[in-house]
C-alpha cells in the first residue's frame, strides 16, 4: 500500500464508514464524461430511430443527373411518380447522386447495431467461459492455449480475413467482429476470478460448505461486472470502427445498404475534388465513438478505480 | 552542538483534513520535543495521527492535507515558512527518515549502494571513490555482512531485516540531526525487530541523532523510548518520560491502552479433571509445494514438515512461529483449503486428510476458520445477516431458523442484532472480526481455528476480540487453534503452545512449561527478543 | 540466460502451433472444395485438380495441415492465381513498404506518446493532463482513414507541402523515402500516441504513489530524478508491455494507411488479396503478421530482464 493510501486508510479506519456513501451507479451517473457521451449517444439514437422523420429520402435512390453536388446546392429529384421534388442537399450529393444527408443518417443504425451487438455477444460468451477457466484448472489449460492462439492474430485482420472467407453481410461482419474481442474479455474475466478466489471471503466460504457453482454466482461473478460494463463499453466503440473500417476497404457490408464505411468507400475516388463525402460520416462515426469511449472513461473512473490503469 | 536547543521542536501543531473527512483536523494543537541523544516515540493507534506528524515534519504531506496552525523547528529553523527547495535540502541531510515496509521502501531496479550514493551525490561534492568508501563504512555500522557484495545486490536479493538496515544506512550516511522512524520494525519479525531496535539504540548514541520513533507497540516503547508522546484523535494527550508514562499514566486513554497489553507471562487456566476427548489431531502433517517446470529443476519448498499435533474439547492449542514457519500453512491444511502433501488429519476419528471435495463436505462444517483481515474476510456486497446465514443454509437449515441463530449469535459476540441488515463497510475492523467468528460459531463447529485473527487489529480492540474467543471457547466447550506470531497474545488464551520454525515443530507443550522454561534455542531466542519482555505492563482502572 | 532464452522461444511454439492450425482450419471450414476456392473463379477443372494433388486435399485433414504447415516453413506458401506469381515473390516484393511505415510510425510515436505521458501524470489534473487525455481519447475514437484523409487535404492537397500518395524505396534517395513517409506514419501513429501516452501516465501515477518514491522524497533529490531515474524507470515494463500488445493495432492500422496512401505493402497486399478471393496469399499474410507479432513481442519479454532484476531467469 502507498503511503498516501495508508494515511487515508488510517482515517477511514477509524472513521467505521458510518457515512452512507452513495452507490457505484449513482456516482457513475454523475460524472461529466458518462453524462456528455451519454447525451450524444442518446441523440445518435434517436438519429437511428427516426431517421425516416427527419427530412430524408430514400439512402439508395440513385439520381444520374444530380451526381457529386457539394454541399448546401438545391437539387430537384426525380419521384416515382415522375413529378419532381425541389430540396436543399445539406450535405451534399455522391457520384451515384444519392442524398449524403440521408445516406449519413440511415448509416446510424448500422454502427449502433454493430457496435451493441458485438459488445453484448462477446461479453456474454467471454463470461462464460471466464468463469469456467478461471475455476476448472484443465479447462483453463487448454482454453487458454486457444485464446492465446486468437490473440496472437492482429485482430482487424482476424475480421478480415473472417468476412472474406464467410462473404459480406451484417451477420457475418458482426461474428467477424466477436472473434477477436472474446479472447480479451475471457482473460479479463479470469484475471478478475484469479484475484477474488484468493480472497479470504471466498475462503470462508468454501469452508462453510458453499458448492462450487454458488460460489461462482454469488461472490465471484459481482466482482466481473463492474470490468464487463467498462469493457463492454471500449468494444461497442472498437466494434463500430472495424465495422467502419471493413466497409470502408469495400469487404464489409454490402455496398447497397448505407453505412458510414460505405458512404466513405463510395466518396474515395473524388476525394480530392469533393471531400464532404467522407467529412461528413466521418465526424458522425468520430463523434459516436468518441461519446462511447469518454462515456466508458468515466465509467471505469467511477466503477472501478483500478482498472484505470489498463488500456 | 549545543544541547540545549532541541532538534526538534513542534509547537501548537495542526493540520487540517480535506472537508468530507470524519473529523476537521489530523492532528490538532500538537506540541512536544526531541532534544539531541533522545529518543521519543510517539504512540497511538490507528487513525491517531501519529504517521502525519511525521510526514509534517519532513515536508511529505499528501497535497490534501495542509498545516494550518503552529510551528515546527529542526535545530531552531523553521520548517513550515521553508522554502521547497531548503526543505529538500535539509531531507536525507540535517533529517533522515526510515519507513514500515522495508520491502516496498527500496527502489526495485537500483542496487543498494547506488540508493545510498544518491544521497551522497546530491547533497555532497564527494567524488565517486570517496563516495564508495562512505557507503562502504555506513554499511560496515549497520552491520551488514559483507557489504563488498550487498553494495552491488539490488533489494529484492537482501532479507527484510537487510534492507531495513539498507534504508537505516541511507538515512543516517550524512549523520543528520534528527532520524524519523514510522514504525520500522512492524513488518519484521521478532528477532529481526530486536536486532533492529539495538541497532537504532547504538547508533543513535554513537551519532547523537534524536530520534522521533513511531510505533504502536508498548513493547517496542518500553525498550527503545527515553520519553513517550501518546496520541488519541489528533491530540497529544500525555507526554512525558518512559518511567512515567507506562508506570504511571494519568490521561485514561494512556491507562486503558497500557491496560490492554498483554502480558507475556502465561495467565493461569484451570486444568480439566479428566482428560477431554481429543477433536483434532494431525499424524506427520506435511506440505511441499513444488513448481515444475520443463528445462529447468524444479524448485521444491517444505512449507511443512511431519507436524504432528493434538487439540481436544475445551482447549487451546497456540501454534506460534515467525512468519515463513509454517504455522499458517498447517491451520490452512487442517480446514482443508489446501491439499496436505503427506500425513493425516484426524477430525474426531475420520482421515479427512485426503477426502475429496464431495466425501469432505459433512466435515468441513466441524471446522471453522477466522482469518487475519478484518476488511476481506466479509464479502462486501453482503450484508452480514447472509454472509452468517450462508453455511447454515448450505447445510439445510431454513431460512428462518437460521437467521434466528444469527440473530442469537451476534448476542454471542456482543453486537447489535437488529443490524444483521447492515453492510460489512458500515462496521469498524473488530466489529468485523465479530461477525466472522459468528459466522464460524453459526456451523456449530467442533474445532475453531483462530488464524492470526487479533494481528490486524488494535491493542484495545485486541484485548476485547481475545476476551471474547476465550469466553466463547468456554462456553460452547470448543477445540481451539490458535495461530500467532505473538508470544504476549499467545500467553493469553493458549492451554499449549507448539513452537513452529521453518515448517517443524521445534517445541511443543503447556503454555506455562513453554513459556517458563523453554528447552529449545529456537524457543529461547523467541523469548530473548520479545520487546518489553522485562517489564510489567501494570493494569490501569480508567478514570 | 541462454536457457531463458531458450525456454521463452520454446513457450511461444504452442502460441505459433495454435495460430498455424487456425489459419489453416479457416480455409478448409469453409463450405464448398478447398481446391476450388484456391482456384478462383475462373479456373480450369484441370488446374483444380493440381491444385488438389498438390495439397494433399484427398488425404485426412491432420496429413493435409502438416503437408501445408511444411511447405509454409520452408517459405512455399504455394501459388497466387489472382496475381499469377508465388505467393512467397509476392510478399518479397511487397514486405520492405509496410516495415519502412512500421519502423518509422513506432519511433516516431514513442518520441511523441512517452514524454507527453510523463508530464501529463507529473501534472495530474492540470490542463496539461486534461488535453493529453482529451487527445489521447480522441486517438482512439478517429477511424485512422478519417485522419489520413483529413492530413492529406491540409498538408498535400490544401498546402501542398507533401507528396499525396505513393512509395518510394530507399535505395531511390533518402529524402523521396521519407518524403512520402511523413503523412502515412503521423497518421498511423496517432492512434499508437495515445495508447502509449495513456499507459505511461497511468504507470507513472501508480508508480509515483510507492513506497519507494517517498523515500527518493525524503532523500532529499531534485523532482526530476525522482519523476525520471525512480518514477519512469519503473514505470517502463507496462509501457514496454503495450508497446508490444499495441503492435496488433498498428498492424490493423498499417492495413487501412497503406489503402490510404497507395503504398505497395502487404497491407495493401493483403486487401487485393481479399478482393480477389486470393485464399493462398490471405493465409500466408496473416500467417506472417501473426509470427512476427508473437516474435516481437517474445523479444519485448526478453527485454524485461534488462528492465527489471526481479524477473528471474
Amino acid at each position: 500500500m502507498s503511503a498516501e493510501a495508508r494515511i487515508e486508510v488510517d482515517f477511514a479506519a477509524s472513521a467505521a464508514a458510518q457515512v452512507k456513501r452513495p452507490s457505484a451507479i449513482g456516482r457513475m451517473l454523475r460524472h461529466r464524461s458518462v453524462i456528455i457521451g451519454g447525451v450524444i449517444l442518446i441523440v445518435m439514437l434517436l438519429i437511428a430511430l427516426t431517421a425516416p422523420l427527419l427530412g430524408t429520402m430514400d439512402p439508395a435512390r440513385i439520381d444520374p443527373t444530380m451526381r457529386n453536388k457539394v454541399p448546401g446546392t438545391e437539387v430537384s429529384l426525380r419521384q416515382d411518380d415522375g413529378s419532381r421534388l425541389v430540396r436543399t442537399a445539406w450535405l451534399g450529393t455522391d457520384s451515384l447522386g444519392r442524398d449524403v444527408y440521408s445516406r449519413v443518417l440511415y448509416g446510424t443504425r448500422v454502427s449502433l447495431i454493430v457496435g451493441l451487438s458485438v459488445a453484448a455477444i462477446s461479453v456474454s460468451i467471454g463470461l462464460l467461459i471466464g468463469l469456467i477457466a478461471g475455476y476448472i484448472r484443465w479447462v483453463d489449460a487448454v482454453v487458454m492455449r486457444v485464446m492465446d492462439g486468437l490473440m496472437a492474430i492482429p485482430g482487424i485482420l482476424l475480421a478480415i480475413a473472417l468476412v472474406s472467407l464467410w462473404g459480406a453481410g451484417l451477420g457475418t461482419v458482426i461474428i467477424a467482429i466477436v472473434v477477436p474481442e472474446v479472447p480479451r474479455v475471457v482473460r479479463l474475466v479470469r484475471s478478475v476470478v484469479l484475484t477474488i478466489r484468493e480472497e479470504p471471503y471466498v475462503e470462508a466460504a468454501i469452508s462453510v460448505g458453499t458448492p462450487l457453482p454458488l460460489i461462482l454466482v454469488r461472490h465471484i461473478m459481482p466482482n466481473t461486472v463492474a470490468p464487463l460494463i467498462v469493457q463492454g463499453t471500449f468494444i461497442c466503440a472498437s466494434a463500430i470502427l472495424v465495422e467502419a473500417i471493413l466497409s470502408f476497404l469495400g469487404i464489409g457490408i454490402p455496398t447497397e445498404i448505407p453505412t458510414w464505411g460505405n458512404i466513405m468507400a463510395e466518396g474515395r475516388t473524388v476525394f480530392r475534388v469533393y471531400p464532404h463525402n467522407i467529412l461528413y460520416p466521418g465526424i458522425f462515426l468520430s463523434l459516436t465513438v468518441l461519446a462511447i469511449n469518454i462515456m466508458g472513461d468515466g465509467m471505469r473512473d467511477t466503477l472501478d478505480p483500478r482498472m484505470s490503469k489498463r488500456v | 552542538m549545543n544541547d540545549s536547543v532541541p532538534v526538534l521542536e513542534v509547537a501548537g501543531l495542526s493540520v487540517e483534513l480535506p472537508s468530507g473527512a470524519d473529523r476537521k483536523f489530523a492532528i490538532e494543537a500538537m506540541s512536544f520535543q526531541v532534544r539531541p541523544r533522545e529518543i521519543v516515540c510517539l504512540v497511538g493507534e490507528s487513525g491517531s495521527g501519529k504517521s502525519v506528524a511525521a510526514f509534517t515534519v519532513m515536508g511529505l504531506l499528501p497535497k490534501a492535507l495542509r498545516p494550518v496552525a503552529g510551528r515546527i523547528a529542526l535545530a531552531g529553523e523553521d520548517l513550515l515558512s521553508a522554502p521547497p527547495e531548503r526543505l529538500r535540502d535539509l531531507r536525507g541531510s540535517r533529517m533522515g527518515m526510515i519507513f514500515q515496509e522495508p520491502m516496498t521502501a527500496l527502489n526495485p531496479v537500483m542496487t543498494c549502494g547506488a540508493q545510498i550514493d544518491e544521497v551522497l551525490a546530491v547533497h555532497t561534492s564527494l567524488d565517486p571513490a570517496a563516495r564508495r568508501a562512505r557507503i562502504l563504512d555506513i554499511m560496515n555500522q549497520v552491520r551488514l555482512p559483507e557489504p563488498e557484495r550487498l553494495i552491488d545486490a539490488y533489494p529484492h536479493q537482501l532479507s527484510g531485516g537487510q534492507r531495513q538496515r539498507i534504508m537505516i544506512a541511507m538515512a543516517l550516511v550524512l549523520e543528520p540531526a534528527l532520524l524519523i522512524a514510522d514504525e520500522p520494525t512492524t513488518a519484521l519479525d521478532v528477532t529481526t525487530q530486536a536486532q533492529i531496535l539495538e541497532l537504532i539504540k547504538d547508533l543513535q548514541r554513537d551519532h547523537a541523532t534524536g530520534v522521533l520513533f513511531i510505533t504502536h507497540d508498548f513493547g517496542v516503547v518500553a525498550e527503545i523510548a527515553h520519553r513517550v508522546a501518546v496520541m488519541q484523535w489528533g491530540k497529544l494527550v500525555e507526554f512525558g518520560t518512559t518511567e512515567d508514562v507506562l508506570k504511571r499514566p494519568r490521561h485514561p486513554y494512556t491507562k486503558m491502552l497500557i491496560s490492554s497489553v498483554p502480558g507475556i507471562v502465561p495467565r493461569h487456566r484451570p486444568r480439566p479433571e479428566t482428560a477431554r476427548p481429543t477433536v483434532l489431531k494431525t499424524e506427520a502433517l506435511g506440505k511441499t509445494y513444488a513448481d515444475a517446470a520443463w528445462f529447468r529443476k524444479s524448485r521444491t519448498v517444505k512449507a511443512a514438515e511431519s507436524v504432528s499435533i493434538e487439540v481436544r474439547r475445551g482447549e487451546t492449542l497456540g501454534i506460534v512461529g515467525e512468519s515463513g514457519s509454517g504455522k499458517s500453512t498447517v491451520a490452512r491444511c487442517v480446514a482443508r483449503l489446501i491439499e496436505p502433501s503427506a500425513g493425516r488429519i484426524w477430525l474426531a476419528g475420520d482421515d479427512i486428510a485426503g477426502l475429496s471435495a464431495g466425501r469432505l463436505r459433512p466435515h468441513r462444517r466441524k471446522i471453522q476458520i477466522v482469518f487475519q483481515d478484518p476488511y476481506r474476510s466479509l464479502n462486501p456486497r453482503r450484508t452480514v445477516g447472509e454472509s452468517i446465514v450462508e453455511g447454515p443454509m448450505n447445510y439445510g437449515l431454513g431460512r428462518a431458523e437460521a437467521l434466528a441463530r444469527a440473530r442469537s449469535l451476534m448476542e454471542t459476540v456482543r453486537l447489535d442484532p437488529g443490524s444483521l441488515d447492515r453492510y460489512p463497510h458500515q462496521f469498524s475492523g473488530g466489529q468485523r472480526q465479530r461477525i466472522c467468528i459468528a459466522r464460524a460459531l453459526a456451523m456449530e463447529p467442533e474445532l475453531l481455528i483462530a488464524d492470526e485473527a487479533v494481528s490486524a487489529l488494535d491493542v484495545s480492540v485486541q484485548a476485547q476480540v481475545l476476551e471474547l474467543l476465550d469466553d466463547i471457547r468456554q462456553k460452547l466447550d470448543l477445540a481451539m487453534l490458535f495461530i500467532t506470531h505473538d508470544l504476549r497474545v499467545a500467553a493469553q488464551v493458549c492451554d499449549y503452545v507448539a513452537v513452529m520454525s521453518q515448517g517443524q515443530v521445534v517445541e511443543y507443550g503447556t503454555a506455562p512449561q513453554v513459556f517458563g522454561a523453554p528447552r529449545h534455542d529456537y524457543t529461547k531466542a523467541l523469548f530473548a527478543a520479545a520487546p518489553g519482555r522485562n517489564w510489567e505492563f501494570g493494569k490501569f482502572a480508567a478514570g | 540466460m541462454l536457457a531463458f532464452v531458450v525456454r521463452r522461444l520454446l513457450a511461444t511454439v504452442p502460441v505459433l502451433a495454435m495460430v498455424a492450425v487456425f489459419v489453416f482450419l479457416m480455409l478448409r471450414l469453409t463450405p464448398g472444395d478447398p481446391a476450388a476456392v484456391i482456384a478462383g473463379d475462373n479456373a480450369m477443372p484441370d488446374q483444380v485438380e493440381a491444385i488438389r494433388q498438390k495439397l494433399g486435399l484427398d488425404e485426412p485433414i491432420v496429413t493435409q495441415f502438416f503437408i501445408w504447415i511444411g511447405k509454409a516453413l520452408q517459405g512455399d506458401f504455394g501459388e497466387s492465381f489472382f496475381f499469377k506469381k508465388t505467393v512467397a515473390e509476392l510478399i518479397a516484393q511487397r514486405i520492405e513498404p509496410t516495415v519502412a511505415l512500421a519502423i518509422v510510425t513506432l519511433l516516431l510515436s514513442v518520441a511523441i506518446a512517452v514524454p507527453l505521458g510523463v508530464i501529463a501524470a507529473y501534472r495530474q489534473d492540470s490542463w496539461v493532463d486534461r488535453t493529453v487525455m482529451a487527445f489521447s481519447v480522441m486517438g482512439f475514437s478517429v477511424p485512422v482513414f478519417v485522419i489520413g484523409y483529413l492530413l492529406i487535404y491540409v498538408f498535400a492537397i490544401q498546402l501542398g507541402v507533401l507528396p499525396v500518395q505513393g512509395y518510394r524505396p530507399i535505395g531511390q534517395g533518402l529524402w523521396p523515402f521519407f518524403e512520402r513517409l511523413i503523412l502515412p506514419s503521423f497518421t498511423l501513429s496517432v492512434v499508437f500516441v495515445a495508447l502509449i501516452a495513456r499507459i505511461t501516465r497511468a504507470s507513472m501515477l501508480e508508480v509515483m504513489n510507492e513506497d519507494y518514491i517517498r523515500t527518493a522524497r525524503a532523500k532529499g533529490l531534485p523532482e526530476r530524478t525522482v519523476l525520471l531515474r525512480h518514477g519512469l524507470r519503473n514505470a517502463a515494463v507496462p509501457i514496454v508491455t503495450v508497446i508490444g500488445i499495441g503492435l496488433a493495432v498498428l498492424i490493423g492500422g498499417v492495413v487501412v494507411t497503406e489503402s490510404v496512401y497507395g503504398i505497395p505493402g502487404l497491407g495493401r497486399l493483403t486487401i487485393d488479396a481479399v478482393l480477389g478471393r486470393d485464399y493462398p496469399t490471405i493465409q500466408a499474410v496473416i500467417l506472417l503478421f501473426s509470427f512476427a507479432y508473437v516474435l516481437i513481442n517474445l523479444a519485448i519479454d526478453l527485454i524485461y530482464v534488462l528492465l527489471d532484476p526481479r524477473i528471474r531467469y
